[in-house]
C-alpha cells in the first residue's frame, strides 16, 4: 500500500465513490440513499475527529458543536437568500474551521484533558446561544423546504441523490486530506506531540502551531459534513444538530476502527455506521445507543489500536511463522 | 427600586443554597480529577444513578431519599473502586489514561444514560419528603426548604471530606498521592491502593448528591450532562484539588447562575458556567486558590 502516491489514491477512491454511486442509481431505493447518506456524513465526522484526536492525541468530545455549527450556518444563509449547497458546505466548513481554531487557541497550550473538558464545554454554550436566538428558529426550529428536483445543465437529479453525491465527494476528500497529512511532515509533526509533547517542543517542533492546524482542520471538516444536513432533515432543532449521538459516534468510530490511520475511522464508520441504521430499524434507537456505548467500552479496554490494529497483528504474526 | 432590590437579595440567597448543593456534586471530582489526575468525565452519570436509586426506594418504599444515599454509599465505594480497578488496568498502568481513558469514560458516561433511559423511560421523576414543599422566610428573604436542606447536607458532607483528607492517615496519603506518587511508595505505602480508595470515596459521594439533586429538581437521565461542565467549571475555578478553593467556587458559580436565570431567564442557565470554565481555563487555569 506504501507503494500507492497521492495521487494514484485520489483516484483509486474516487473511482470507489464513482461506483458506489452508479450501484446507488441503478438500485433507484431512496431510503438506500438516506441511509448511505448517514453513513457518509459518519466517515467524514470520524475522519476530521481522527485528524485531531488519532494524529494528535487531542479528545475532542464537541464534534456535535461543530456539526451543528456547519448545519446552523446553512440554516442562517438560507433565511437571507438560498445558496447552492456546495457553496454552503465551503461557507460551514469556513465557520466551524475558525471556531476550532479559536478554541485551540484559548486551551491548547494547558494539559490535554483540559481541552476535552472544555469541548464538551463549547457544545453548551454553543446549543444555548442557539436556543435562545430566534433568528435561526431557537428552541422551536428551523424548518427548511428541500425542493424535490434540481435542474442541472439540462439534466433533472432527484435532490437526495444530489446530497448523497456531495456528500460522497466530501467523504473523498476528507479521506485523501487525511492520508495525505498521515504521510507528509505534517502528519510526522502531528505523531510527535501525540507520542511525547514536551519532547516535541524540546527538539523544536512548532507544537502550538501544528495542534491550532489540526484543531482547525478537524473543525472544518465536521462544519463540512454538518451544512448540508438541514436539507436533509428538513427540520433542524437544537437538540439534533447538537444530538449527543454524533459525539459519541465521532469518538466510537475511530477508537473502534483504529486511531493511527486514515483506514480505522473509515471501517469503524461502515460498521458502526449500517449496525445502527439496521438496529434502529429492527430495534429501537436507545437499544443501538446503548450497544455503541458497550463497544467504545470494551474495545478501549481489550483492543487498543481498535480492529485495523487486531489485523496488523494478524498479518505480522502470519508473516512470521515461528 | 424596592422590589428589585429584595429580588437581588433573594436571587444571591437562592444563589447561595444552590452553591452549596454543587459543592457536594463537585467533591468527587475535586478527589478524582483535582487530586487523582483521572478526568471522570462520567461522574456525573454516577449523580443521576444515585438520584435514580433515591427514586426508586423513595417511590416505592416510601423511605427518606437522604437516607437511602447513605445507605447507599457502600455500595458506591464498591462501584468506585471496581471502576478504577478496571481504569489501572486497562489504562493507566500502561501510560494510555490521556486517550483511551477519557474515551472509557465518555463510554461509561453514556452507557450509564442510556441504560437509565431504557430502565425509567425519558420522563421526568421526583421524590417526596416532609421537607419538600414548605418554606421558610426571613425578612424579605423567602427561601423555599428544599433547597435549605440540600445545602446543609452538602456543607456537612464537604466538612466531613475536608476533615478526612487533613485529619486521617488515609486522607493524607490521598493529598501525598497527588503531590508525588513515588515519594509515598517510598514511604512504603500502595499508591494504587489509596487510589483505589480515593476514587471509591469519589464516586461514593454521588449517591448523595444524587438524592439531593432529585429533592431539588425533578430528574430525567440526559440532566446529568448539564452538570459535566458544572462540576469541571467549579473544579478548575477552585484551583484543582484544593477543597476550599471548590467551595468558594460552588458558591460563587450558583451565585452568577441564579442572578443570570432571574435577570435573563433560566435557558441561559447553563451557558454561565461553560463560559465561566472557558474563561477561567484562558486566562486563570490555575484557579483561584489553585497551587
Amino acid at each position: 500500500m506504501n507503494r500507492v502516491n497521492t495521487a494514484k489514491f485520489a483516484l483509486i477512491t474516487i473511482a470507489v465513490g464513482a461506483l458506489v454511486m452508479a450501484f446507488a442509481h441503478w438500485m433507484h431505493v431512496d431510503y438506500l440513499y438516506f441511509a448511505s447518506y448517514t453513513i457518509l456524513q459518519f466517515i467524514v465526522l470520524a475522519t476530521a475527529w481522527n485528524i485531531l484526536g488519532g494524529y494528535c492525541g487531542y479528545v475532542n468530545f464537541g464534534s456535535a458543536a461543530f456539526f451543528a455549527m456547519g448545519a446552523y450556518s446553512s440554516v442562517f444563509i438560507h433565511k437571507f437568500h438560498p445558496l447552492p449547497v456546495p457553496v454552503l458546505i465551503v461557507i460551514g466548513g469556513i465557520v466551524s474551521g475558525m471556531v476550532g481554531f479559536g478554541m485551540g487557541y484559548l486551551t491548547l497550550r494547558l494539559r490535554g484533558s483540559f481541552f476535552a473538558i472544555a469541548t464538551l464545554a463549547l457544545a453548551v454554550v454553543l446549543q444555548t446561544l442557539v436556543v435562545n436566538w430566534d433568528f435561526v428558529g431557537g428552541s422551536r426550529g428551523a424548518y427548511i423546504i428541500r425542493p424535490e428536483e434540481l435542474e442541472f445543465a439540462g439534466i433533472t437529479v432527484n435532490y437526495i441523490e444530489y446530497l448523497f453525491a456531495l456528500m460522497l465527494l466530501l467523504t473523498v476528500i476528507a479521506l485523501v486530506t487525511a492520508r495525505t497529512i498521515e504521510r507528509s511532515q505534517l502528519g510526522f509533526g502531528f505523531a510527535t506531540i501525540r507520542d511525547d509533547e514536551l519532547a516535541a517542543e524540546a527538539s523544536g517542533v512548532p507544537t502550538l502551531r501544528l495542534k491550532l492546524i489540526a484543531t482547525s482542520l478537524s473543525g472544518a471538516f465536521m462544519g463540512m459534513a454538518g451544512a448540508p444536513f438541514p436539507y436533509y432533515i428538513g427540520y433542524l432543532q437544537p437538540s439534533s444538530a447538537f444530538g449527543l449521538e454524533y459525539a459519541v459516534n465521532s469518538i466510537a468510530m475511530p477508537m473502534i476502527g483504529g486511531t493511527t490511520s486514515w483506514v480505522g475511522p473509515l471501517v469503524g464508520a461502515v460498521l458502526l455506521g449500517s449496525a445502527q441504521q439496521y438496529a434502529t430499524v429492527t430495534i429501537s434507537s436507545a437499544v443501538n445507543l446503548l450497544i455503541v456505548g458497550l463497544m467504545l467500552v470494551a474495545f478501549v479496554i481489550i483492543a487498543p489500536n481498535g480492529l485495523v490494529g487486531l489485523v496488523q497483528e494478524r498479518l505480522r504474526a502470519w508473516r512470521r511463522p515461528s | 427600586m424596592d422590589i428589585s432590590f429584595s429580588l437581588i437579595i433573594n436571587a444571591i440567597a437562592a444563589g447561595l443554597l444552590l452553591g452549596g448543593f454543587y459543592a457536594a456534586v463537585t467533591a468527587g471530582v475535586s478527589i478524582s480529577f483535582g487530586m487523582l489526575d483521572i478526568v471522570n468525565i462520567a461522574h456525573p452519570a454516577f449523580i443521576i444513578l444515585g438520584s435514580y436509586i433515591a427514586y426508586f426506594f423513595n417511590a416505592n418504599y416510601g423511605v427518606d431519599p437522604i437516607l437511602v444515599s447513605i445507605i447507599a454509599l457502600p455500595a458506591f465505594y464498591a462501584l468506585g473502586a471496581a471502576v478504577y480497578q478496571v481504569y489501572y488496568q486497562a489504562f493507566e498502568r500502561r501510560g494510555q489514561e490521556s486517550l483511551r481513558g477519557l474515551a472509557f469514560f465518555f463510554g461509561l458516561l453514556f452507557v450509564t444514560e442510556v441504560s437509565l433511559i431504557l430502565v425509567f423511560g425519558v420522563d421526568y421523576r421526583y421524590v417526596e419528603a416532609a421537607y419538600i414543599g414548605p418554606s421558610i422566610h426571613i425578612g424579605v428573604i423567602d427561601v423555599p426548604l428544599r433547597m435549605v436542606v440540600p445545602c446543609v447536607v452538602s456543607l456537612l458532607l464537604f466538612g466531613a471530606i475536608q476533615l478526612f483528607v487533613t485529619r486521617t492517615f488515609i486522607g493524607r496519603a490521598i493529598m501525598a498521592v497527588s503531590q508525588d506518587q513515588m515519594a509515598l511508595q517510598l514511604m512504603g505505602v500502595d499508591p494504587i491502593k489509596i487510589k483505589r480508595v480515593a476514587f471509591g470515596i469519589s464516586i461514593a459521594t454521588a449517591a448523595v448528591a444524587g438524592a439531593l439533586l432529585i429533592i431539588i429538581q425533578p430528574v430525567e437521565p440526559s440532566v446529568g450532562r448539564e452538570y459535566i461542565g458544572r462540576v469541571f467549571a467549579i473544579c478548575v475555578l477552585g484551583g484543582l484539588g484544593s477543597m476550599p478553593g471548590t467551595l468558594i467556587a460552588a458558591m460563587l458559580l450558583g451565585v452568577v447562575e441564579s442572578l443570570t436565570s432571574t435577570f435573563y431567564g433560566p435557558s441561559w442557565a447553563p451557558a454561565v458556567a461553560f463560559g465561566l470554565l472557558l474563561l477561567t481555563l484562558a486566562f486563570r487555569p490555575a484557579g483561584l486558590l489553585g497551587r
